[in-house]
Order: structure tokens, then sequence, then C-alpha cells
């Protein structure tokens, strides 16, 4: 046991004065991930907050043809801009970005609204363009309203009850929680978790296989008295603290820059205090036996470092795999599926998220599982290192 | 002592070592001669227990390596070809790495490199990072690692290969002084002017196989010419093998 204690602290120490590997295992998770995690939610929170404030911009052709039209909407705060403009100049403003929505008034619209006919009006926008999406549902629900008030006068008119127009009044009952609201917005969180994770072991594992034998120090530490399985043994423990360290430090930088970002601004709260931080580290370290073992295979059969790099870059992936797979098929935590590595602690974090209890079973399901892939990886690890093809 | 007896090795269709036996004895500095691909790496490596025999065996102070061979490593300090050693740790922290896992308690490692590192003259960089060694910084690091353990047996495949002179005449003081102790060197050339210079004893190898074995002398009398170079090239040309 002592021998793989040795190597462990060997190759923990030398890999700790590595710029390369610190970077990868300390900087660029723990740091990095957090921060740029913090960018794009303060945006997030920056774009969807400011809404109903700015009035709604609105270019109009031939105003002059429906002025009760143009009265309404600048009652609902629409900001009207008058332009002469035909078809065809109507769409190139569109298209230009010169006017993001243009309102055309055909020259038949007073005529038809006269008589009682259904008026067309042309609305031009272009729907490729995301960043109008929001002024355009606006504008469709401000023209909507304008529609509803004048059929209703209209029936009134007419002696009939408007009532009589609503058939059915659907009510939406909104139930998510702030919680349970902002796991949209941190459905990621457990995929960036488990890559920064991954990425604490990578430079370790390439090292401590393909690098000592690319350098030549893999032969002189064969010819020790440690059987063989001891040294691989001692690597994938190295790669394993790199990888708990990087995931304790990249869950500290996250619940840390959570607390600045002001989610609750969306409406959201972010259950993410040190308890739950520790939970979600608790629910990922099982993940690291296996994590270690799986990188330190794939470098060991390696010939170079390249060659390590390029391969372990394709694991990086394989972990990700169920959590594409998840989120692209709406897959629900279910039993069966606890029993799937990395996606069980994704679901995991989720919970803890929502603040929903864990189901003890389905805990215990997903820390088994995970452990026991990983004791049989660390097992085929140390087979591996007793073929004596390894020394290539 | 090494005794080789029958030492076979294919690696796949192609036979690296057939049947090879020699002894080299302790005090004594014995040279594993042959040009190169001749076999001589695997027969050391067969040795130092890296690779394993298909047939045959050897007994390095009488451990078989085949049926012991954790306790065989312990015999014996290994300095394989282009040996590397770790850029990120101290020479010093090389050298006790490998007391380590030799088993050596911290005190006495500690106190066995400070040993290594005067005996080596290694003392003005003994503890830099080992990143921008020179070939002999290099060399002598991995020597003292190799010796930390005060191996009885000593193991070296081409030693002195891309060294200048200066370390090459360290390292043949060393091999001296580890004979005049009593210790068994093994070391393996294709440099004959090295040889015939450093070993009590010479066995020629080519093709996998043994072909002469025997003190500098004998092995001259047996191709029949006064010059050692001349035999090598005699013998060797004489099996059809080189």
């Amino acid at each position: 046991m002592s021998a793989v204690l040795e190597v462990f602290a060997k190759e923990f120490r030398e890999n700790l004065r590595d710029r390369r590997t610190v970077i990868a295992a300390l900087i660029f998770g723990p740091v990095f991930v957090p921060l740029l995690f913090a960018v794009s939610l303060l945006l997030m929170v920056e774009h969807t907050f400011p809404t109903g404030d700015v009035p709604l911009e609105l270019a109009v052709a031939h105003g002059e043809r429906a002025p009760n039209l143009i009265g309404q909407l600048r009652e609902y705060g629409v900001h009207v801009t008058e332009i002469a403009a035909d078809d065809a100049a109507a769409r190139a403003a569109v298209v230009t970005h010169r006017y993001a929505l243009v309102l055309a008034v055909p020259p038949d619209y007073g005529r038809r609204i006269a008589a009682g006919e259904p008026a067309p009006l042309l609305l031009y926008a272009d729907s490729s363009d995301t960043s109008t999406q929001r002024d355009l549902t606006r504008l469709r629900g401000v023209l909507a309203r304008y529609n509803s008030v004048l059929a209703r006068l209209r029936l009134m008119a007419r002696g009939i009850d408007p009532l009589l127009l609503s058939a059915v009044a659907p009510q939406e009952v909104d139930v998510s929680t702030p919680a349970s609201r902002s796991v949209l917005v941190l459905g990621m969180l457990s995929y960036l978790v488990l890559l920064t994770m991954l990425m604490g072991g990578f430079y370790l594992a390439i090292d401590a296989t393909a690098g000592e034998r690319e350098r030549g120090s893999l032969e002189p530490l064969l010819t020790l008295p440690v059987p063989r399985e001891r040294l691989i043994y001692g690597k994938v423990l190295a790669a394993g603290a790199f990888m708990l360290l990087s995931l304790t430090l990249t869950v500290t930088g996250l619940a840390i820059v959570l607390r600045f970002v002001g989610l609750e601004r969306l409406g959201m709260s972010v259950n993410f205090g040190p308890a739950t931080a520790l939970a979600a580290i608790a629910c990922c370290a099982p993940l690291v036996p296996l994590g270690a073992a799986l990188m330190t295979i794939v470098a060991a059969f390696t010939r170079t470092y390249r060659e390590a790099q390029t391969y372990l870059g394709f694991v990086l992936l394989v972990p990700t795999l169920p959590l594409v797979f998840a989120g692209a098929m709406g897959l629900k935590p279910s039993t069966a599926l606890m029993a799937v590595p990395s996606l069980s602690q994704h679901f995991l974090i989720l919970s803890l998220l929502r603040s929903e209890p864990l189901p003890s079973g389905q805990v215990a399901l997903s820390v088994g599982v995970t452990l026991a892939l990983g004791a049989l990886l660390v097992a085929a690890a140390g087979r591996l290192y007793r073929r004596e093809a390894l020394l290539g | 002592m090494i005794e080789a007896q029958g030492l076979t090795k294919s690696f796949g269709a192609v036979t690296a070592v057939r049947n090879v036996s020699f002894r080299a004895a302790d005090g004594a500095i014995t040279g594993l001669l042959g040009p190169n691909g001749a076999g001589k790496s695997t027969t050391l490596r067969l040795l130092a227990t890296v690779l394993r025999a298909d047939a045959g065996d050897a007994r390095i102070d009488g451990v078989s390596v085949r049926g012991e061979p954790l306790e065989a490593r312990r015999c014996m300090g290994v300095l394989p070809h282009a040996a590397g050693i770790y850029p990120q740790l101290t020479a010093r922290e090389n050298i006790t790495y490998f007391g380590a896992l030799y088993g050596m308690a911290r005190a006495e490692r500690e106190a066995r490199a400070r040993e290594l590192i005067a005996e080596l003259e290694m003392r003005e960089f003994a503890d830099r990072r080992a990143r921008g060694f020179s070939q002999g910084q290099r060399l002598k690091t991995a020597l003292a690692r190799a010796l930390v353990h005060r191996p009885q047996n000593v193991i070296l495949d081409e030693p002195t290969n891309g060294l200048d002179v200066m370390a090459v005449r360290t390292l043949r003081a060393l091999l001296g002084r580890l004979r005049e102790a009593g210790h068994c060197v093994l070391l393996s050339s294709h440099v004959m002017q090295e040889v015939a210079a450093l070993c009590d004893s010479i066995v020629v190898i080519a093709g996998g196989e043994v072909l002469a074995e025997g003190r500098p002398q004998a092995i001259r009398e047996q191709a029949g010419c006064a010059d050692l170079e001349e035999a090598f090239v005699r013998i060797t040309a004489r099996e059809g093998v080189a």
C-alpha cells in the first residue's frame, strides 16, 4: 500500500509544479467557468429585464388612412414613426434594418372598416432576426387588442352581447417556484461541473502514463520491486485527487458567483448556499474514480503525449453524451436512468437546485453503480499495466 | 552475481534472443558486446524482469527472475537505455522517489541521496529541477537513482551513449569503484574500445545468440588474432549473423 501512496504523492507534487496541469485543473475550471457562466447569466438578465418599459418602435406607412388605429397604437404606448413607403420600400427598410417593424395601411382600409368587412393590414418583419421577436409579439398583442375592441363595439351596435365572443376563458395557473424556474437557466450547470471535473485530471492522466513512457522514465520504474498494478493505482489516485480538487474549487466558484448575479431579478431564486454546494460535490465525487480510471486507461494505450491528448479529448465528451441525450429527449429522472453514470449526477444536481427531496433509493443507486463501475475500471487499469506490451 | 540460463524471447515471428547463457561474476565488470539489433537490450530487459522470457531463466544472486521477479529486482539496480528522469522534480527528489519505492525509510533514503550526490559530484545541480539538465547531469541522476538501494548487481544498457568525455570518465571511475567494492557490473555496448578498456570479461552477442564468452585475451585467442576489434568482426562474420 505504501508504494501506491508514494507514487500518488510524487505524481501530485510533480503535477502541482507543472504550469499546464495547474492551469487546466485549478485555473481554467474553477475561475474561468464560473466567470463565463456569470457573464452569460448577466447578459440574460439584462436582456430579459427591461421589456415593458421601453416603448415599442413602429414605422407606419400611410397612417393617414387609419387615424383611429394610429391614435389607439399611440395610446397603448407604441412609438409611431410615419414614413412614406410603398411595398418594395417597406420590405427594403426591414431588410436593411432601418426599421425593425413596418406597418402598411392599404388604400381600401378605410372603406372596408366602414363596411364592416375584414380590413387588411400589412406587417413587415424579419422572422429570422431573433432580436425583433419580442417586439413583434408585443405588436401582435396590441393589434389583437384593437381588433377585439372594434369587434365588440360592432356587436354592441347590432344589439348582441359581446360576451358571446368569449366561449371559454382559459386561465393559466403557473405553479413553478422561483427555484424551479431558475433550473431552466442553470440546466447547463451540471454539464459544466462534470466537464471541469474531468479536465482536472486530464493532463495528470496523460503525464503519468503516455508522458512517462515518452520521457523514458517508465522502464526504470518497472525495474522497481513494486507490483505494476500498484504503480497505476497511485497514478489513478493522483488523477482523482486533482479531479476532486478541481470539482471542489469549481463548485465553490459557482456558488460565489451566483450570489452576485442577481437571478432574483428574473423571478428566480438560486438555491446554491454552502450546504447545496457541499451536496453537489458529494453527488459528483463518486464519478471521480470512474473518470480518473477511464482517462488513465485511454492515455496508457496511446504512444505519445500528443496522441493521448487527442484521444482524451474524445473521452471528455463521453460522460457529457448522456446529458445531451437527456436534454434532447426530455428525459425525466427514473430509477433505471439513475443507474447511468454522469446522467444520474446531472439529475441529482438538478434536484438539488430545485430544492427537491432526493429519494434515498435513487441516490444510493447512483452512488453504488457509479462507484462499482469505477472500481471495475481501476481494476482494468491494473491489468493493463501488467501487460508486457506496455513498454511499446 | 548474474547467471543467464538459456534465455529465449520472441516478439511475434521474430526471435530476438535465442538460448542466451552467460555468467557475470562479483567484483568484475562484464561487457555484453554486439552490433545494433543483436539482442543486447532484450537480454538486459529479461534480466531486469521488464520482459518475461519465453524459455530459460536467470538468477540474480541465486534468485530466479521468473520465479521471484520482485525479490530479484531488489538485488539489482538497472539503468535502461535512454533512461528518463522526472523534469519537475529536482535531482535529489528523483533519487529519493526511487528510494521510497524500494521501501527505504525517509531518513535512510535522504542520507543515501546525500552520499550519492557527493560521490557522483552532483552538488551544484542536486536541488535544481531536472527540466534543463545536460545529458551528463541526466545520466548522473539516473545512475544515482539506480544505485539508491545499494544493489549488489548493477545492469547498464549502453550507458556511455551520447556522453561527452568528462561524463564518460566519471562513469568509468564509478564503475571501477563498484568493482573494487565487490559488486557485479553488467553493461552492454556496441563500442569495442570501450569494452576493451573497461571490462574484465566479455560476452559477444549477435543475432540473438552468444557467440563467445571470456576474458578479452581468451576472445582474441578464440578468434585467432591479436586485435579485439578484428576478433569481434571475425567471430560475428563466422556465424554469418552480423
